[in-house]
């Protein structure tokens, strides 16, 4: 048995962003993370891995860079490593994104007691459709939001979030989760797993070790094969600034509560 | 399908929304979807179609009808009452195959956003997340950039004759506006965040003329992969944010004293006639459930006053609620973001401001 992670390097967009002119993201200005969905499921692979002892591969797609990050996976506990990397797959949208994974997927080699993780969504697009698309590529069945995994050998028991509930659902193996982050609280890497993460295996797939698969052709992947495409990206106008009520707090909200009252608000 | 092809753009036609019922009821956000599939439908001058999967569910179709449906085509089985992704996936696409509908959109719920992926990976075609905007007109669309954008929109050129769908979303935690679009392969699918689009108001004619259609659905046992043991309803209610016109929210402002700044914004949203709202601050440290969280991560909501009670203003706030008509902050801290969406703030401590607040709420209510 053995648990398929995937992960992404995310530009960290919780602090200022800085926007290029042309309504682009300066993502050299910004600092990168490891989705923190992402760290979610890698947590959740680890902790069913000291109940089995099953083996866990990190898997991303993404530039040379993001072998730091894979790194970084290692030595939370991963066992080995994937970089899916090459020109050929780069701008792919979702839909391209997933069949080039699914392809390293069954390239890794999808057995049938396998699982593979995903977080919900990334937060640089927050689409939550690489998971569920990876699922359909390789004809498996998918649980999304899942904030509870139990394993019993090939059945696998999910607790997915709703909106006004959750659902218990059971699932077999292989199948893909979807991790959200009331799933569990990731660990930190330990200093040993810092000295031995460069001693595991740390793969790269390019295009040459994948352009066998049927899922690999040059009009389903890369900007080439995206079906979607942006066609103009821009930044809101800052809102006029509003006016401050000054004065002390009661003449403050007796300002306040007169104009709402006088634009018949309350 | 025998001949089926997605790139096949020509033989496409109309728009259709997925509908979704939990338990046999319709939520709001299928006739969100409708009543914007509506306007959709009507600048490409096509039929709008609602897309029903249930069980015993036909008698629901009308509804769909009074607010802009053309026709209904109906799914029903004892397989599809509760959602699983396999069947749904199955039934959405044999019927999508058969009649090719030009668009199709979903809700971005935890069922829309399961499945609309899923069945687009399938259809192979592109599939937008979480869309806040949609246009078809070229007109309507630029008539949206001079509002909402910093773009010059003057200095640019556009098709005017393009009819492609113009699916418009945040793109980075809300720091950056996107419009997506599908040129070469049909339907093309978006999810639509629930509480953004308009309910148009509801028309009994129409809810009577509606044409309801049941469709022979081919599903098996095998088709489905996951077995759902049991579906588990919270028991407290559940805060209604998107439906209520006056919310007062709490940030992590309250943390000298939880409990008391809770307290003091019910009495507020009571005295206002309003509910509880919080930043995901609150929900993560688990002072509210994670129903009450207003955000790009939680709901948007357009409210008539919203009000800001020790919230910083993150952009991930802001984009859940910068629609509001009113926005009134307190914050203790001059320089928050917060400050620069609101239209009235008041710089001071939660604990103070608010027990004014309650106290002239209450003056003018009686
Ligand atoms: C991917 C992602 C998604 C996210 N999604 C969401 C989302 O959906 N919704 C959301 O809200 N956030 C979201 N966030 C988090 C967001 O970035 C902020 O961290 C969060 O909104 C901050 O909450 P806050 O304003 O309550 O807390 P803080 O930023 O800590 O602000 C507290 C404020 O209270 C003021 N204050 C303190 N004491 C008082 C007092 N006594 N009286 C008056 N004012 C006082 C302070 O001056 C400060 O401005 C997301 C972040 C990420 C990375
Ligand atoms: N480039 C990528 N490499 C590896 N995993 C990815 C990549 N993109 C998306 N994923 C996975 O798919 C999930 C959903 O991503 P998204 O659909 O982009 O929101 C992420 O949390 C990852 O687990």
């Amino acid at each position: 048995m053995k648990i398929i992670v995937c992960a992404k390097q995310v530009p960290d967009t919780s602090g200022k962003v800085a926007v290029n002119p042309n309504g682009t993201l300066n993502r050299a200005s910004m600092p990168t993370i490891t989705n923190p969905d992402d760290m979610n499921a890698l947590e959740a692979a680890l902790r069913i891995k000291e109940q089995t002892d099953c083996k866990v591969i990190v898997v991303t797609m993404g530039p040379m860079s993001a072998r730091k990050m894979l790194l970084e996976l290692l030595a939370m506990g991963a066992d080995e490593a994937v970089l899916i990397c090459g020109g050929q797959f780069g701008g792919s949208d979702t839909y391209a994104t997933s069949q080039i994974i699914a392809a390293a997927i069954r390239k890794i080699g999808l057995e049938n007691e396998d699982i593979i993780l995903c977080g919900r969504q990334a937060i640089d697009g927050d689409t939550a459709q690489v998971g569920p698309q990876i699922a359909e590529k390789l004809d498996i069945p998918q649980v999304t939001y899942v904030a509870g995994i139990s394993v019993d050998g090939r059945y696998i028991s999910c607790k997915r979030m709703l909106e006004d509930g959750y659902m218990n659902i059971q699932v077999e193996t292989p199948c893909l989760l979807t991790c959200i982050k009331e799933l569990n609280e990731p660990r930190y890497m330990t200093v040993k797993g810092i000295l031995e993460c460069d001693k595991k295996p740390l793969t790269i797939f390019d295009y040459e070790s994948l352009k066998d698969d049927p899922l690999i052709e040059p009009d389903t992947i890369g900007l080439k094969g995206s079906p979607t495409n942006i066609f103009k990206s821009f930044t809101a106008p800052q809102k006029g600034t509003g006016i401050m009520l000054e004065g002390s707090d009661r003449e403050a909200v007796e300002k306040l509560f007169g104009i709402l009252a006088e634009k018949h608000l309350i | 399908m025998k001949g089926y092809s997605s790139t096949n753009i020509d033989d496409f036609r109309g728009v259709w929304v997925f509908c979704e019922q939990r338990q046999g009821q319709l939520s709001e956000t299928n006739f969100e979807l409708i009543s914007e599939g509506r306007k959709l439908a009507d600048e490409l001058g096509v039929e709008l179609v609602g897309l029903l999967l249930g069980d015993d569910i036909k008698h629901r179709a009308n509804e769909l009808g009074g607010y802009g449906a053309d026709r209904v085509l109906v799914c029903e089985s004892p397989m599809l009452k509760e959602y699983t992704t396999d069947a749904y996936t199955k039934v959405v696409c044999d019927v999508v195959k058969e009649r090719k509908p030009e668009i199709l959109l979903f809700g971005a719920t935890s069922i829309g956003r399961d499945l609309a992926p899923r069945c687009a990976a399938r259809l192979h075609t592109g599939l937008t997340a979480d869309c806040t905007h949609l246009d078809v007109d070229v007109r309507k669309y630029l008539e949206y950039l001079r509002k909402n954008s910093t773009l010059k929109v003057e200095e640019e050129s556009f098709d005017m004759e393009d009819r492609n769908l113009k699916m418009t979303r945040p793109a980075f935690g809300g720091h950056l506006m996107a419009t997506i679009i599908c040129p070469r392969f049909r339907p093309c699918m978006s999810t639509v965040r629930p509480g953004v689009m308009k309910k148009a108001s509801y028309d009994e004619e129409k809810a009577r003329s509606v044409i309801v259609e049941s469709l022979t659905v081919s599903l098996s046992q095998d088709d489905i992969r996951t077995k759902v043991l049991e579906v588990v309803k919270e028991t407290r209610k559940m805060v209604d944010l998107v439906g209520s016109e006056v919310i007062v929210a709490v940030g992590r402002g309250i943390s000298s004293d939880v409990e008391r700044g809770i307290e003091l914004a019910e009495q507020l949203a009571d005295a206002l006639g309003g509910v509880i709202g919080a930043s995901r601050a609150v929900v993560d440290e688990g002072w509210l459930p994670t129903d009450h969280q207003v955000g790009q991560t939680g709901k948007t909501v357009r409210p008539k006053i919203y009000i800001a009670l020790g919230i910083s203003g993150a952009i991930q706030h802001q984009a859940g609620m910068q629609d509001a008509e009113c926005i009134i902050a307190v914050n203790k801290n001059e320089a928050a973001p917060i400050f620069e969406t609101a239209d009235y703030g008041i710089c001071g401590d939660l604990f103070s401001i608010v027990p004014l607040m309650i106290e002239q709420a209450k003056a003018q209510r009686s």
